[in-house]
This record gives structure tokens, sequence and C-alpha cells, in this order.
């Protein structure tokens, strides 16, 4: 998979993370890690802990154990905007748009964090905010040529059908130019043509801009077509690790999750 | 002529940044500026000036204040009045205590001040939102009231807590008139309104915007919540503020601590609501509305020949702007400025229906 790429160091490692709420253990003592330019599957049943552990990787929930180090350095407890800075983006299982955007709107948001223009600048439209704003708006407008959806700049995020909602909260993320992107079930929802759609583009930002990726995927058959590796959790556990042919085998897996239907 | 953007082909993203990209919009705002500055001064009885316009373009300023906090950031407030008593009074101490400044500095130094003052009440709003927020914004609308009636100092004494303005002076023009009051107004809100619509269209507005809109995804794209927040909560009481002296010096001339009362903030409210929240435009329409409609229904039964009492006249005022209220919250919550658009858009594709 994934061409002529190569896959590098360790760009994040997890050691022993447990996260609890209450009296719910959505992690316990999960290990893995995660090299440059590959494509991580994290796989599971409902309620496996899947999104928590995204949640973990980029600051939003904090763990009671373990270790995160993210470029080979620890973090203690980053939030998420630091994280952020770090350049770690994510989408969300549940579309997470900006609903009273515009779509070029949305996606003008995941540059936010590098534009530096003041507050005065901005409000007397200075040429110096001008420019950036120029700058920034040529960016993301390569994420739409990308994304292919240069027809739906103006329109309102809400307005569109829930496949192409699904496009621009990837949008969002790419126009961060992130080194680690997070994708939690991309492709939940989607029509066959469209799941191929977007694993198209997933494969090409992995490709073209050597971007790593962590993704949540309930189609097997897409994890097994798009991952270098994959993860198995079930019940906060880490119950599989390997390539995708390697959890085919696992009986632990076969049993716990394949054998399960949905 | 047709209100169409097919075949305004833009070359450039600068083109297509501008703050009206299309054509008609531009040609609409120019003689909408031309009305406003040319012609309405020669048309308008001093009546008109004095009880509608005047009012209206204070109250838009101060509306939209409020709805770059309510409507772009999704912050609520209902003790906005009390930034504009900050405004006023800063500026009414400014005045007295500082004659040699000119007026439009010290309007900047009301904006300014009350814009820290918002600042102070916005802090809350890192940790709480909703209806504990609209509590805690409510303390601000008390604690102001209770400051300007209690501490003299800010009255300058005045034995019965009203103050009262000299005419203002701008580089030896006085704005003493009301044909010059209305031009003053009409040319510092014009201002105020094309920096509202250049911030609204900045990085900053876009925070704002998502922090109302998903503010678990802002924070996670790296827009900081306190900074986005307190923006927010400073940029609105600076243009209530400076709407407040204006209030005051313009408006009033003289007034008490209860001119800025709560019924104030809640007008502000009302406007917002009924305008539209997120809309500058918007924010215009509301103070029009909520301006005209008492003058209106005073008026109304005499011409339809209708005698109708006072009292009679009031409650009703109060009947329509209830179920107004009532209507644009179920029904149409971007307000008039929506139905604004809405009749753009058909006009986009007229004749066609669809
Ligand atoms: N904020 C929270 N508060 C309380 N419990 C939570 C929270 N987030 C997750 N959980 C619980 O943690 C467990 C794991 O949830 P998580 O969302 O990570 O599962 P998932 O693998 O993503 O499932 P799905 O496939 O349904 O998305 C679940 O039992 C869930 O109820
Ligand atoms: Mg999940």
């Amino acid at each position: 998979m994934g061409g002529g790429k190569t896959i590098g160091d360790v760009v994040l490692d997890l050691q022993g993370i447990s996260l609890s709420f209450g009296g719910v253990r959505a992690l316990q003592d999960v290990t893995f890690d995660v090299r440059e330019h590959e494509v991580r599957a994290i796989i599971g049943p409902n309620g496996a802990g899947k999104s928590s552990m995204l949640n973990v990787i980029n600051g939003v929930y904090h763990p009671q154990q373990g270790t995160v180090s993210y470029l080979g350095a620890k973090r203690h407890d980053v939030n998420t905007h630091e994280a952020a800075v770090q350049g770690i983006a994510r989408t969300f299982q549940n579309i997470a748009l900006f609903k009273g955007m515009s779509v070029l709107d949305n996606i003008m948001t995941g540059r936010n964090l590098r534009m530096k223009s003041g507050l005065l600048a901005q409000a007397f439209r200075l040429p110096s905010a001008e420019r950036e704003e120029l700058e920034h708006r040529e960016a993301v407008e390569q994420v739409i040529d990308f994304l292919e959806i240069q027809a739906h700049r103006k329109t309102p995020v809400g307005r569109l059908p829930y496949g192409l909602q699904k496009r621009v909260d990837l949008a969002r993320a790419l126009a961060m130019e992130p080194k680690l992107l997070l994708l939690d079930e991309p492709m939940a929802g989607m029509n066959v043509e469209e799941k191929q759609d977007m694993c198209r583009f997933i494969l090409d930002v992995n490709d073209q801009f050597g971007t790593t990726i962590v993704l949540i995927e309930h189609d097997m058959g897409v994890v097994m077509d798009i991952s270098d590796r994959v993860i198995v959790l079930d019940y906060g556990k880490k119950i599989g690790d390997g390539t995708p042919d390697e959890i085919r085998g696992n009986q632990a897996v076969i049993d716990a999750y394949l054998g399960v239907s949905h | 002529m047709l209100y169409r953007e097919n075949g305004q082909f833009k070359t450039s993203y600068r083109a297509d940044q501008q703050m009206l990209p299309i054509l008609q919009d531009r040609i609409f705002m120019g003689l909408l500026l031309v009305f406003v500055f040319v012609v309405a001064p020669f048309v308008f009885s001093n009546y008109f000036f004095l009880s509608i316009l005047i009012p209206f373009l204070i109250l838009a300023l101060a509306a939209l204040g409020l709805n770059l906090l309510v409507g772009y950031c999704g912050q609520i407030s209902i003790g906005h009045a009390a930034f504009m008593s900050v405004g006023a009074y800063a500026a009414y101490n400014l005045v007295l205590r500082v004659p040699q400044l000119n007026f439009l500095v010290v309007l900047v130094l009301a904006g300014l001040i009350a814009a820290l003052v918002g600042l102070l009440f916005g802090i809350p709003s890192l940790r709480i939102r909703g209806l504990y927020l609209a509590v805690a914004t409510l303390a601000a609308q008390f604690f102001m009231d209770w400051v300007f009636a209690r501490v003299k100092w800010f009255t300058n004494y005045a034995p019965s807590g009203s103050v009262s303005t000299a005419t203002i002076d701008i580089f030896g023009f006085q704005i003493n008139s009301p044909v010059r009051k209305y031009l003053f107004l009409a040319a510092v809100v014009t201002v105020f309104a094309i920096l509202a619509k250049n911030l609204v269209r900045s990085h900053l507005g876009r925070a704002w915007m998502a922090m109302r809109d998903m503010d678990v995804a802002a924070e996670v794209i790296g827009i900081r919540p306190v900074y986005a927040k307190l923006t927010a909560f400073a940029v609105s009481s600076f243009y209530v503020g400076v709407a407040g002296a204006l209030w005051g010096f313009v408006h009033l001339g003289s007034w008490e601590p209860l001119a800025f009362s709560i019924t104030l903030s809640l007008n502000l409210l009302f406007m917002i609501i009924i305008g539209g929240m997120g809309s500058i435009l918007g924010s215009f329409f509301g103070a029009f509305f909520i301006v005209a409609l008492p003058i209106l229904l005073n008026r109304a039964p005499d011409w339809l020949g209708i005698h109708l009492s006072t009292a009679m006249v009031s409650h009703l005022e109060s009947m329509i702007f209830g179920a107004l209220i009532i209507f644009f919250l179920i029904v149409e919550p971007q307000g008039l400025a929506r139905l604004w658009s809405i009749g753009k858009e058909k006009l986009r594709l007229w004749p066609f229906p669809h």
C-alpha cells in the first residue's frame, strides 16, 4: 500500500494509557505507536474506546495513567490548542462544522492559527491584513481544489448533503496543513461512491503531503485496503495490533470483532 | 436593474474578497450613502431627525455592538445598557475634567473604558454559558446602575444625580442643530459599521463565529476560547460604550442613571432578535423597527380616524412587540435580515421559481 512511500520513525507513542469516566473505563492500559507517513487504523466495536483514543491524542481528554510522546517529546496534559499548534488536526465522528458559516469560511478557520494580524489591522483592513487574508485564501483554495468542492465555496455548510459535509470537515482539517491527521469515521453514513472518493482523498493526502494519518473506520474492506497497520480495541483494551493481514488472522480479533455482525 | 451575480466572474481572490462582491450590492450601498449624506439632510423635518433618525442611528450602533457579541460570538448579555452608561459617564467625566480633549478622542476613550469594563464582566463567560451567563451579565447591569447612582464623583456631585452636557464642538464645527447631529451620527455610524464588517470577515470574526457554532471544534483547530470570547466582549462593549456616549451627548443632552436601565438592555436585545442575529444590516433594521414602531402606533389610529387613549396605545405597543419577538424567535430566528436576504435570493433567481 501507499505506492513508493517510506514509513519513517515513530512520531506518536502512547504507553499504558488508561482513561475512565467515573465508573466507565474507556481505555485500559493501551500501548501503541504511529510512524511517520503511515495510515494507522483503529478498529473495534461500538463503545470500544476508539474516539476516546483520538481525544487523548489531541488533548480533549487527559488520561489518568500513561504517557503520550509526540515527535520525541513527552507531553503532559496538553490542551487542544497546544495539540493544534503542534500540527495535530482532526475530523469528527458527528460532523462538527460551523453551521452558520459558508464552506469557504469553515475551511478558512483552519488557517486561524497561522493568521497573525491584530485586531486593528483587521478592523481597518490594512494592506498587511488584506495580504495575509489573500495568502491564506490561496492556501485554502488549493484544499478546495484538492477535495473537489469548488462549486460549494459560498454555500452555508448546513445546506450541503451529509457526504459533502464530511468532505468539508476534512478540508478544514487539511487547511491546517497538519503533520498528524486524526479521522474519526470519515466514511460513516456514506454510499459506496462517496466512500470510494473519500478513500482516494485520504490516500492522496497521505501520498502527496506525506501526512501521517490515524483513522477510525467500521468498514473492514476500507480499513484492510488503505491502512498500513491496524490496532484493535475492545472494551477499552487493545486486543490486536499489526498489519491488515496479521489482523485478519488474529483469533482474538475475529472472535471479538470480525465475527460480530454490526 | 436585475440582481444577478451571473456573469460577474471574479478573476482574482482579491476581487472576490471585497466587502460587497456583487455589483448590484455596491450600487445599492452607494445610492444609500448618497441618500443618507446628500438627500436626507434636505428632505426631513426637524421632528423626524430628533425623534426618529437620531435615536435610530445611536441605537443601531449599540445594537450592532451587542450583535457582535450575541449574534457573532454566541455569548448572551442582558446587561448591555450598563456598558452604554459606562461610555456615557466616561465621556461626561472626560469632557468635564480634560476639557481640551477633542470630542472624537473623548468618544474613543469612552469606548475603550467601556471595553475594559466589558472585558471584566466577560470573564465569567470563560466558565459559564447560556442562562448562567445571562444572569452574570445582569449583574453588570445592576452593579453599574448602583455605581452611577451612589458614587457621586461620577456625576460630579450633582444633587439630583442627573448630569448635563455642553454642545459638542469638533474642530470648531458645532454639533448644535438636528441636521448637524444627524450628519455627525451618520458619519460615525457609517465608519463603525464598516469597521465591524471588516472584523467579521477577518480571522477574528471567523473565530467568534466558530466559537458560537461549535466551541469544541473551534478549540481543536486552535482557536482559543479565552481570546475569542474576551475580544468579543471588549469590541462589543467598545461599540456600545461609544453609543452610550453619543446617546448622552447628542440625543439626551442631560440624563439620570435611569436612562441606561435594564429596559434599554432588553430593547437592544429585541432589536437584534427582530433585526437579525449575526447580521450587521439586521442591527439597523431592528433599531429602526424599535424606534419607529411606537411612533407609528401613536399616529396610525389618527390617520385611520380611530381615537385611542395613550394608555391603550402603550398597551398595544407592548403586545405587538411581544408577539413579534415570539414570532421571530420561533419562525425566523435570523430576523428581518433573513427576510431581506430571502428577498434578494428570490430576485437573483427571478423570473424562475427555483
Ligand atoms: N465524555 C464522556 N463522558 C462519559 N463517558 C464517555 C465519554 N466519552 C466516552 N465515554 C464512554 O467511553 C466509552 C468509549 O467511548 P468511545 O466514544 O471512545 O467509543 P467508540 O469506540 O468511539 O465507539 P463508537 O464506535 O460508537 O464511536 C463508552 O462507554 C462511552 O460511553
Ligand atoms: Mg467513536
